[in-house]
């Protein structure tokens, strides 16, 4: 449909009178003819042979037009009135008779106001204010010249250069001439020029092609500056998408995917398991959701329970502890995780019920849930992304190592550390890369080694290293996709046409 | 992460050198802490109340620096200045001084049930200058507001002590026993008299509440029954200090004693270096050292350098913690100053080695941990069926988990009581007072927000609700639903339905009773009477498709006929 939209400026195809008689004119003349020319010769409105030209054009070489403007003068209303009837001011002179005419009587004259104060600048009259029965007009000259009517004459004669500059903008300034511009075409004999209109066809049918009949036919050419038609599908969400990327990143490095289906968890292992002692802020009711029902966890490893109270009120593995009253009670409340390393806790306990300890690497991406204040880039549920490694022996660099990989997957690959501090994680480092477009260092990601504190109480032999990072998966998606505002990306308020709209995800281009 | 505000010329000053803003955010970058703000007192008061008032303010200017939460020694100029100053290998040496033991604070029975500890020290023969009193009184407000958590586990006092005279009584008594004259106030009250007063204080009535209840009120009087303090809201009035006060009583009431004598070693030590007798203390402080001893090879391994012993005693050093090679060459013996709380494992003084190494030094390597990547079954399930529903063309929503009563009750004419939700006790608003229990409400409001798209709007999404359940740990689980609505002029039941066949078919069960599936007209609430079916797989009802009831498509705010498919994928495992 949309590639035949060149029909809208098309003249009804029947009416091809026009067009044939506009071909036999180019026919005639050398070297071209200018559609103003055309319109008067077949006594037409310009704009009809306008249209002409552009079916034609239409039809494929038959031939050419070159745009061209040109100005011209022409008379207003007003002025073709003062052509054939004679200036206000000639015709108030004309309409004073011998024995002069009272004041009041010639302004009731058509043309009295205007002619009067003409005439009398002109000195073609003169009043005399003291006659009785009131002021009266009389003539001054015997005869006069109506010069304004000869030179608008002039202009609707088409001689319109032989009047000067001056003269023609003082008559555009007494409004009775103006100037216009008048975009007419010069047109040439095409390649393929012929007198004769052939009908177009829109569209190719299987009757033609049946018959052999297209060879024959001449096809009306599409419209290629168009847009086409969108197929008719369905669309994924573009934070699915970058989550299915990153989710392929991790499986290509060999991490093993955590079932993070779980959104309610215990504060054990949310906050106690990783060592965040129950004082700590983010245990807060202002940071954390706390549900009512079901309100308590129960059923936890009690052994393992025991010896994560220990580390927390005395110490233990090598560290003195926070040394406060570790409550169970705090530790059973149930809470919307407030990030997904609580999975990773429980993973890398069971790791260390194993018989024998197997190095692994885990990652996850789901969603997790604080009770925060709102705005442009927080909403109280986010997705997180983390990888987790454990193994004998590994380093800082290790960390370093793994995440340098980890981000050239995603295009980054100018990546700087700065110390941080997280209860859970020591030594603790916030990820940076260089962003060309800000032109500084923007903080990309969190990561950092488990403590023994957590690590030791769950069985995992001395000699065992936990790494891990995290980083949110909107972020980088609002980056990705320009997205200012996440609630334009993520919940019921979403426009759906940004949803179709976007492109697909190549996180490293 | 607290922020500190110090003036920059001071700073630098206490540095011994100048520094460009760059140069400084570097040097910040590299100890973990964060330039935030330059600024200037007159900046700040222009900004928040106009330019106006600033007119008169100070423009010196200012370096507001984020630090992280456990380094209660940065909280002021003095620890800042000790933590940068990285080739000091003069450390201060805190002592107590054996001869001022006359000082003592009695701690009474009556506090146990309030507030049961209590800690004391004395700042003798100390110089304040305007700079430093600031200083002193910003870094108490920082220790409440962080470590203190807002006056409930540390509550900090201070007197001066020449107006005052020991030994010093901390007791509880009921309200209306207690009767003095509060800080900057003209007149005596009784406690019970001044927790209304300060009902409207700004400042004060956010800490009310931590004895407001209490039969008790805790006191602190000196041997002549004067107030010190009524812990943890305002001192007396009698003892307040001045920039010219000589000699500062220092209290730390509490809940939790660690905290406390941890707070009351962080003020003394960082004040006492403009005392007479620098880093000299009295009083009842812990002033901790502890020895750590740790080897070469265990900051080597666990960072991933390769230095010696002496090197790493030298980089430790340059971060505080004064150390030393033992004897035999071998270990590395370390000494934690109080100031340094957050020191409390050998991992926490391997982090300073490979700080004061530079993390961005660090060899950057690759372990050698083989394993083979497996996709969590659920997911990968659903990553399949995702594309496929797309390719059917639906397009994905993405809702949130949390939602109001009402969105999974009310609006769908369901009973909040069968709906098996796990409910939040803290939400700050409705939109959280639920996790869902049904992708529906998600969808059916993504359609209102998009009335205007062109219709069909055919919609799915596949995710995780959340249902009250005894036999897991903490009580409830996670099911993964497979949601879809048809929104045109027409309600699509047949639309609907196909999909429901297409995954079906993608899942390969085919249709019939047995061991296929089938659907079977069911009566529900929120569906239009007549127009709900049952679906069952493998004989067991996974969930319900039909057309939406006229009062559910009106109380999601919607005008068309709608109807939605809502099943649960877990089955198909």
């Amino acid at each position: 449909m949309r590639y035949t939209k060149l029909e809208v400026g098309f003249l009804n195809m029947a009416d091809t009178g026009i067009l044939e008689s506009l071909l036999r004119l180019v026919d005639k003349v050398d070297g071209g003819i200018d559609s103003q020319v055309v319109a008067s010769s077949l006594g037409v409105d310009h704009q009809v042979v306008v249209g002409a030209v552009k079916s034609v054009q239409a039809l494929g070489e038959v031939i050419e037009a070159e745009q061209r403007s040109s100005k011209h003068w022409e008379l207003t209303g007003e002025g073709q009135e003062i052509a054939e009837q004679g200036s206000h001011e000639a015709r108030v002179f004309k309409a004073i008779p011998e024995e002069g005419l009272s004041q009041s009587q010639l302004m009731k004259l058509p043309s009295g106001k205007v002619g009067f104060s003409k005439a009398m600048s002109n000195k073609w009259i003169h009043l005399d204010k003291g006659h009785e029965g009131g002021p009266r007009v009389f003539r001054m000259v015997e005869s006069i010249e109506d010069v304004v009517r000869k030179k608008l004459q002039q202009v609707q004669m088409g001689h319109s250069s032989q009047l000067e500059e001056k003269e023609k903008n003082e008559l555009k300034k007494r409004k009775l001439l103006t100037e216009v511009t008048v975009k007419s075409y010069w047109i040439t004999k095409g390649s393929n020029f012929s007198t004769i209109i052939t009908k177009q066809e829109t569209e190719l049918t299987p009757e033609m092609i049946a018959s052999g009949s297209w060879k024959e036919k001449k096809f009306k050419p599409y419209n290629f500056d168009a847009m086409g038609v969108a197929p008719d599908s369905g669309h994924l969400h573009p934070l699915m998408k970058v989550r299915t990327q990153f989710r392929q990143i991790f499986l290509e490095m060999g991490f093993t995917e955590m079932p993070t289906n779980n959104f309610i968890e215990s504060s054990f292992w949310n906050f106690d398991s990783l060592f965040q002692p129950q004082q700590h802020p983010a245990r807060d009711q202002h940071d954390t959701f706390f549900l009512s029902d079901p309100a308590v966890a129960h059923d936890f490893p009690q052994d393992y329970l025991e010896r994560v109270k220990k580390v927390h009120s005395e110490g233990g593995y090598g560290s003195q502890g926070y040394k406060y009253d570790w409550k169970i009670e705090e530790a059973q409340k149930n809470i919307l995780r407030t990030h997904t390393t609580a999975v990773s806790a429980r993973m890398l306990y069971k790791l260390a019920q194993q018989e024998e300890f197997t190095p692994v690497k885990y990652f996850s991406i789901d969603r997790v849930f604080r009770n925060e204040t709102l705005d442009a880039t927080h909403l109280a549920e986010f997705h997180q992304i983390e990888g987790v490694v454990a193994d004998y022996g590994l380093t800082l660099g290790d960390l370093m190592g793994v995440l340098h990989q980890f981000f050239t997957k995603l295009g980054i690959t100018k990546l700087r550390f700065k110390p941080a501090y997280n209860p859970y994680t020591e030594p603790s480092m916030e990820v940076f890369s260089y962003h060309k477009g800000l032109n500084k260092w923007v903080e990309v990601g969190n990561s950092g080694v488990f403590r023994p504190e957590m690590l030791l109480p769950m069985g995992l032999p001395e000699g065992v290293s936990v790494i891990a990072w995290g980083l949110s998966l909107e972020r980088p998606t609002m980056i990705k996709y320009g997205i200012n505002n996440i609630r334009e990306l993520v919940g019921h308020k979403v426009n759906l046409q940004m949803v179709y709209d976007s492109p697909v995800c190549r996180l490293d281009s | 992460m607290p922020t500190v505000s110090v003036k920059r010329d001071l700073l630098f000053q206490a540095l011994g050198r100048t520094f460009t803003d760059e140069e400084f955010d570097e040097l910040c970058f590299e100890f973990g802490l964060e330039l935030d703000e330059i600024t200037s007192e007159k900046d700040i008061i222009s900004r928040e109340q106009g330019d106006q008032k600033a007119s008169e303010a100070s423009d010196v200017v200012l370096y507001k620096i984020d630090v992280p939460a456990n380094r209660y020694d940065l909280l002021c100029l003095e620890g800042l200045v000790r933590g940068l100053q990285q080739l000091s290998i003069l450390l201060p040496e805190y002592i107590r001084d054996p001869d001022q033991n006359w000082l003592s604070l009695l701690l009474s029975v009556q506090t146990a049930s309030v507030r049961p500890h209590a800690v004391a020290a004395v700042l003798r023969n100390i110089t304040f200058t305007p700079e430093r009193y600031d200083s002193f009184i910003e870094l108490q407000e920082k220790l409440h507001q962080n470590i203190c958590r807002r006056r409930t586990l540390v509550a900090i006092g201070t007197h001066d002590l020449d107006t005052i005279s020991g030994p010093f009584t901390y007791t509880a008594k009921a309200p209306d026993d207690i009767r003095f004259k509060p800080l900057n106030q003209n007149q005596e009250y009784s406690a019970t008299q001044l927790m209304g007063f300060y009902k409207t204080d700004s400042h004060l009535r956010h800490y009310l509440h931590i004895i407001e209840d209490e039969p008790l009120y805790p006191v602190i009087y000196d041997s002549n029954g004067i107030v010190l303090s009524m812990p943890p809201i305002i001192n007396g009035d009698h003892s307040k200090i001045s920039v010219n006060t000589k000699n500062v009583f220092i209290e730390c009431t509490a809940t939790d004693l660690t905290k406390a004598k941890i707070v009351l070693d962080m003020i003394v030590t960082m004040f006492s270096e403009h005392c007479d007798q620098p880093f000299t203390l009295n009083g009842v402080v812990e002033l901790a050292y502890r020895t750590e001893t740790l080897s070469a090879d265990y900051i080597n391994s666990k960072v991933g350098i390769n230095e010696t012993a002496e090197s790493i005693a030298q980089l430790l050093t340059r971060m505080c913690l004064k150390s030393e090679v033992t004897s035999d060459g071998a270990e590395i013996q370390v000494e934690i100053p109080p100031t340094r709380s957050d020191v409390i494992h050998a991992c926490d003084i391997m982090e300073d080695a490979a700080m004061a190494y530079g993390f961005n030094n660090i060899t950057r390597t690759t372990p050698r941990t083989y394993t083979v990547a497996n996709q969590f079954p659920l997911n990968k399930l659903t990553e399949l069926l995702r594309l496929d529903l797309a390719t059917a063309g639906f397009t994905e929503a993405l809702t949130f988990a949390l939602c109001s009563q009402e969105d999974i009750a009310d609006k769908l004419q369901k009973n909040l009581k069968d709906t098996k939700a796990v409910h939040i006790s803290n939400p700050k608003t409705a939109e959280f007072q639920v996790a869902r229990t049904t992708l529906l409400p998600g969808l059916l409001k993504t359609l209102a927000a998009n009335r205007k798209m062109p219709l069909p709007l055919k919609l799915f999404e596949i995710s995780d609700v959340v249902l009250r359940d005894e036999s897991t740990d903490v009580g409830a689980r996670n099911s993964r639903r497979l949601c879809a609505v048809y929104y045109n002029k027409t309600p699509g039941f047949e639309v609907i339905h196909g999909l429901l066949d297409r995954v079906m078919q993608l899942l390969e069960v085919k249709p019939g009773r047995n061991h296929g599936y089938y659907i079977q007209a069911a009566e529900d609430s929120t569906y239009f009477p007549g127009r709900c079916a049952e679906i069952f797989s493998h004989g067991k009802s996974i969930g319900r498709l039909g057309v939406l009831h006229p009062d559910v498509i009106n109380s999601f705010e919607l005008t068309m006929p709608c109807s939605a498919l809502d099943i649960d994928i877990e089955p198909f495992l």
